[in-house]
């Protein structure tokens, strides 16, 4: 394949991930490995390379568009980025020492757990009830604006929000991926966190948790230049495109057509991971 | 009350210059992107290129030096590449201002967990896993 073709495809590609990710909130990573992976035959390795770019340029992108608003807790960000940068890095440095077929079957099985998260009904558990003694101590309750004045919320479970991150990390630096559906869990069912505080600090730690794994597979030579280009240019314009028609549109049918679109991805990602990468 | 008014207004700048950060972070990444791809397809267009196998021995451009010794010479994969250490850099960045936002509210212990953040990155620097 010519350099000129690959680059448009990837470029095309990588806008459809970016659109429809910022569109579904489902993040770019889980479309773009699977595009060069099963669609143009590239290796794993500088597939997760290339999609560790673009769950940073999506993070950056739309936190810019969202940081306006003023809800993100940056304390509890910073907090739960102890834990994700530290096991992102044990993530990079795992993935390492497995055999890529393993990786490849298990970011199938997390593509599967992403779509059913993203189509399951969202509850919003926050609230303002005696909190832990942690969340007191590190400071993480907080307020953010309504209608009516500002409405507090209390922090639950820090220890076991905190292992979550762990898990949500190790993922995130094993598959170049945002760990985005990892993350809801630890902050939404698990701390009771409000959504509209933990939809923006889930994408500050995405973004600063991407970063730390990024620098390490730059150093293991898994960020091609000549893919990250169109990746990063794609991704961009794609999410920038998306964070606008999302304003003003319903997704909910978008959601499901898409879920069943990441399963078939998904089966396929496995079974080329059981089948030797054929 | 008037004391209130000043904090909110902290707050508030505070967010329009992460806003302004984070975008302007993106913009000029993706810019110097674009440009090093440009450079790079007008001299290898019809190049053909291959990922089937993971080759890291053949990596170019895959460490801060080898990035900077490229841009001196202008060549286009190593401007993409300095590209998106800039993208790279920009939630980094994130996180030092958060760290001096902190320092003027004068809570230590955040100031502290932003350190220990930012030494977990800089370790990322450093870290020569091998191949």
């Amino acid at each position: 394949m010519s350099v000129l073709l690959f680059t448009i495809i990837v470029l095309i590609g990588a806008f459809l991930a970016g659109l429809l990710g910022s569109l579904t909130g489902l993040g770019g990573g889980v479309i773009i490995i699977p595009l060069l992976t099963l669609g143009l035959g590239v290796d794993i390795h500088y597939a997760i390379g290339a999609s560790i770019i673009s769950v940073i340029a999506t993070s950056s992108g739309s936190a810019a568009a969202y940081v306006k608003e003023g809800i993100t807790n940056v304390r509890i960000g910073m907090f739960l980025e102890i834990a994700t940068t530290a096991s992102a890095i044990a993530g990079v440095i795992i993935a390492t020492y497995i055999k890529a077929d393993y990786i490849i079957v298990i970011f199938g099985f997390i593509l599967l757990f992403s779509a059913f998260m993203m189509l399951r009904k969202k509850v919003d558990h926050s609230n303002n009830e005696k909190t832990s003694i942690l969340a007191n101590y590190f400071k993480l309750n907080g307020s953010y604006p309504t209608e009516n004045g500002p409405k507090q919320y209390a922090v639950h479970h820090v220890v076991g929000g905190f292992a979550m991150m762990f898990i949500a990390g190790t993922l995130s630096g094993l598959l170049g991926i945002g760990s985005g559906a990892l993350k809801v869990i630890g902050m939404d069912n698990i701390m009771k966190i409000p959504f509209k505080v933990s939809t923006t600090t889930s994408n500050f730690m995405i973004g600063v948790t991407a970063s730390a794994s990024a620098l390490v597979y730059l150093h293991k030579g898994q960020i091609d230049p000549a893919i990250a280009m169109p990746v990063t240019i794609g991704v961009i314009t794609g999410a920038t495109i998306g964070a606008k028609i999302l304003i003003r549109t319903k997704t909910d049918k978008l959601k499901v057509i898409f879920a069943i679109v990441v399963t078939f991805l998904a089966l396929q990602m496995i079974y080329k991971g059981l089948t030797g990468g054929a | 009350m008037s004391r209130q008014i000043k904090h909110y207004l902290g707050d508030k700048d505070v967010q329009v210059i992460l806003g302004t950060l984070l975008r302007v972070g993106v913009i000029v990444s993706t810019s110097v992107v674009l440009i090093g791809g440009i450079i790079f397809l007008l001299s290898h267009t019809h190049q053909a290129i291959s990922y089937t196998d993971f080759k890291p021995e053949e990596a170019k451009f895959s460490s801060v030096a080898e990035i900077f010794k490229g841009l001196k010479a202008l060549d286009g994969l190593a401007i993409i590449q300095f590209g998106v250490l800039l993208l790279i850099f920009t939630p980094i960045a994130r996180v030092v201002f958060s760290i001096f936002s902190f320092l003027m509210e004068k809570d230590y212990m955040y100031v502290l967990i932003g350190i220990i953040v930012l030494c977990v990155i800089i370790t990322s620097l450093y870290l020569d896993v091998a191949h």
